[in-house]
């Protein structure tokens, strides 16, 4: 009942913490996409260029939130912003491109090729197949990608609170320091719900950018 | 109209050349069949064309024009393509699959979403079913027919369709053939059209090139490829069954003999008899009063016989019109165990007749000739 008590008294922080949270996770994510998206167009072309760049991808993502946290600290204390929201958001970007380079990579790559071959065929310029058909076909996989990037970072962001960027790890981290677990499980209640509800969200939202002629049923 | 210059295309790391000097025209209107087994160099000549392949040397005219000389979306816009696999996007609708160059090329929305239903209406699509549906909820037969229909969407004068019914099962094939054939006889599109079926290739071409290792060994209608193979190569592809295959290619006009002698109904069976001898009939028809074929009389019965023919013929087993196959001929024949037909005009009109032994005699006059 402490733990109610503590959520119902503070509220308006969670509310707080919880915007700050997204404003990291949304933002980078949505800069994640405008980036990978179009690198997974690109690297489709050519799979030696592919495989190099999706090795890149796949080591960034190896590296602890923490030591990741660490290293940027001295890059970016070069322009005041070694701690806070910027590295916050530097490093959820950098996590969330394997994801979606990765599935747009491969939802180009598995496109039916009689697709293509038809589209050139009948005189679309690349842009317009790109447009009209082939990512409109690869949307669905590509948002999978992004909706793995969401769930992960939520969780990567928690732990930014550490370098003072807010959001909701700050429960986390001070219910650790002060032995205090009505904060420590109100965090980590909050950044599990969180997490679903931003997946349902995307959820809804992939199936509403889907084309129905692609429902499989 | 097509022209092929001495196009030829050798793939990058290959010694041997995949098309090798070939040269055809195809005139405007008609339908060219590309025909070989797989791997002669059929698919490669026809990407040439609308330039998916460029010719490694040769040059490719369409009414006059190189190829080469123009910007090559440009041309693919002004070439209608199909392929077997059909290639429909199955994100967008019937309608938007139909529209798709209309669309790029910027036509009126309202006039281009028009002309998509007149198509499905030609294809005997109802539209209001069809425009709004996607493509996984059609089968493949109706799928291929949206196929052809977005290749002519935007009207071009060339087609270029590679094995478009190949995968659609034999019987629905055969309607779809024949429906494009209808089709084609309105909209008169300059084709090439690739298959690898002597029957397709017979039945779809006004000329059939036919292809070996990447040459053009023959090319010729499809009845003087049937009796005349210029090579051992085109009498083996096109089969033992060739002259078979011609009888499909001949109507009933052709071996028909026009206006023989006939009778009425008021002559007698001594008339008749002496008109079957004079001409060496061994039967005679019998027409009514304007002109209408109604019966016969065989010379035998008749032979010593007295009374009117009205009075003494039997019934016709069946009639043919001279617009039919000589294969639809020669099974009715089977059919009806009979060794001629009476042929008839829609109104029934009595126009002459065929025999088996005139469709033998056809047949083997134009292998002397040649
Ligand atoms: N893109 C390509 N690269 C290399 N070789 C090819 C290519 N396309 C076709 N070929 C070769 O060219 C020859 C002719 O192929 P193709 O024109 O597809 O034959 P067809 O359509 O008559 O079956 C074949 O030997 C094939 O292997
Ligand atoms: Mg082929």
């Amino acid at each position: 009942m402490d733990i109610l008590d503590y959520i119902i008294s503070n509220w308006g922080l969670i509310v707080t913490r919880t915007g700050e949270h997204v404003a990291i996770v949304g933002v980078a994510v949505a800069l994640a996409v405008l980036t990978g998206v179009p690198i997974g167009v690109a690297i489709s072309q050519n799979r030696r260029l592919a495989e190099a760049v999706l090795y890149v991808a796949s080591m960034v993502i190896t590296i602890p939130s923490i030591a990741l946290f660490g290293m940027m600290i001295p890059i970016l204390s070069l322009f005041g912003q070694g701690i806070g929201y910027l590295p916050a958001v530097i490093a959820v970007l950098l996590y969330s491109q394997l994801p979606i380079i990765r599935n747009t990579y491969a939802a180009i790559r598995n496109l039916d090729p009689a697709l293509r071959e038809a589209a050139r065929g009948m005189g679309l310029t690349r842009g317009q197949r790109l447009r009209e058909v082939e990512l409109p076909l690869a949307l669905p996989v590509i948002v999978t990608g992004v909706r793995l990037a969401v769930v992960m970072n939520i969780g990567v962001t928690a732990i930014a609170a550490y370098i003072g960027a807010g959001g909701l790890g700050t429960f986390i981290s001070r219910g650790i320091s002060q032995t205090d677990p009505r904060q420590l499980v109100t965090g980590a209640l909050a950044v599990s719900l969180l997490a679903i509800v931003a997946d349902l969200a995307l959820l809804w939202l992939q199936r509403k950018l889907t084309s129905p002629g692609l429902r499989t049923r | 109209m097509i022209r092929l210059h001495q196009v030829s295309k050798t793939f990058p790391g290959s010694t041997v050349p995949a098309v090798d000097r070939v040269s055809l025209e195809v005139p405007a209107g008609e339908i060219c069949v590309l025909l070989g087994p797989s791997g002669c160099g059929k698919t490669t000549t026809m990407k040439m064309v609308n330039r998916l392949i460029e010719p490694s040397s040769g040059d490719i005219l369409i009414d006059g024009r190189s190829t080469s000389d123009c910007d090559v979306t440009q041309l693919r816009r002004s070439i209608g393509y199909v392929i077997q696999q059909i290639g429909l996007f199955p994100n967008k609708t019937v309608e938007d699959n139909i529209c798709i160059v209309p669309d790029i090329l910027g036509w009126d929305r309202r006039k281009s979403r028009e002309r998509a239903a007149e198509l499905l209406d030609m294809v005997a699509l109802e539209p209001g079913a069809f425009l709004h549906r996607y493509p996984r909820e059609l089968s493949g037969g109706q799928q291929q027919r949206i196929g052809v229909l977005r290749a002519i969407a935007a009207d071009p004068p060339v087609l270029l369709m590679d094995e478009p019914f190949g995968a659609i099962d034999p019987i629905n094939r055969v309607i779809i053939q024949d429906e494009f054939l209808k089709m084609q006889a309105q909209i008169r599109k300059t084709i090439l059209f690739v298959s690898h079926d002597i029957d397709e290739a017979v039945k779809m071409a006004d000329r059939i090139a036919i292809f070996r290792d990447g040459r053009l060994v023959q090319y010729d209608t499809p009845d003087n490829i049937l009796a005349h193979p210029a090579s051992s190569f085109v009498s083996d592809f096109v089969g033992g069954d060739r002259t078979l295959k011609r009888l499909q290619l001949l109507t009933v006009r052709d071996a028909m003999l026009a206006d023989p002698p006939r009778v009425r109904a008021a002559d007698s069976l001594k008339q008749a008899v002496a008109t079957m001898e004079e001409h060496g009939h061994q039967t005679i028809v019998l027409v009514g009063p304007r002109g209408r074929a109604r019966g016969y009389v065989p010379l035998q019965a008749a032979r010593g016989a007295a009374g009117t023919v009205g009075e003494n013929h039997e019934a016709l087993p069946t009639t043919i019109r001279p617009n039919e196959d000589l294969r639809t001929a020669v099974s009715t024949m089977f059919r009806h165990d009979v060794s001629w037909l009476a042929c008839v005009d829609e109104d029934g009109m009595y126009l002459g007749y065929v025999t088996l032994r005139g469709i033998t005699r056809l047949l083997s006059e134009t292998y002397r000739d040649g």
